[in-house]
């Protein structure tokens, strides 16, 4: 039995991915307070369409996700950062 | 009372206590924009008229910052730049109200965001400020 697995040959060799674990960014790096005032940071979590990204994409943190969302929502309101565009990046 | 009075006169630390708890000052964080159609010193006399307020209400101004004309991320009320600037003072809670009624009445101010700060927002902004200053002492 042994002998006849080790005897498959594949055409292309199977790539194994080796998955990177994502991290929360704030935790690793210890930041505490997430700042509404600088839009160049949190355009991080923002899709071109400057909607929010999702807590799978980025990895952060669910503590660290409610505070980039209030601080998103702040700094749109201040009109830092746009409720609605396209080609953020 | 002259019984609870004496109490505390033998323990000034638990007076200290009270007084505090009953003046309640929290650290706030205001931030507003100026229609851009005023001249300088128009712009002026309105943070003067806010930082007025705030010092009438018992506050105290911790610390401001003028961010001059800036644009907008989009138009506000057919604008698209804006004076803004930052407020930080320590008062009571109910000053807030004073404060944003008086943002609303007045017609220069076209946004204004008043968020009350905890204690990482505050030794972050106090970090940001001596980071500050440790540049300005480079540069000089």
């Amino acid at each position: 039995m042994s002998t006849n697995q080790s005897e498959i040959r594949y055409l292309t060799p199977p790539t194994v991915e080796v998955k990177k674990k994502k991290y929360c960014r704030f935790k690793k790096n210890r930041i505490k307070y997430v700042d509404y005032k600088d839009p160049e940071f949190l355009k991080k979590f923002l899709n071109e369409q400057g909607k929010i990204l999702p807590r799978r994409l980025t990895g952060t943190s669910l503590k660290f996700q409610r505070k980039v969302a209030t601080a998103i929502k702040r700094s749109r309101h201040l009109a830092f950062l746009p409720y609605v565009t396209d080609m953020l990046k | 009372m002259s019984g609870l009075k004496k109490f505390l006169l033998l323990r000034p630390d638990l007076l200290k206590q009270i007084n505090k708890t009953n003046s309640m000052l929290n650290r706030y964080e205001t931030v507003f924009i100026v229609t851009p159609v005023l001249s300088d010193t128009q712009m002026k006399e309105a943070v003067l008229k806010f930082k007025h307020v705030i010092t009438e209400e018992g506050g105290k101004v911790v610390h401001e910052e003028d961010w001059g004309l800036r644009k907008l991320a989009y138009p506000i009320q057919k604008k698209s730049t804006g004076f803004y600037y930052l407020i930080e003072f320590e008062s009571e809670g109910k000053a807030i109200e004073k404060l944003e009624l008086e943002y609303r009445r007045d017609e220069r101010v076209i946004r204004f965001l008043t968020m009350k700060m905890d204690k990482y927002s505050v030794t972050y902004a106090e970090k940001k400020r001596s980071q500050k200053k440790a540049e300005k002492k480079v540069e000089d």
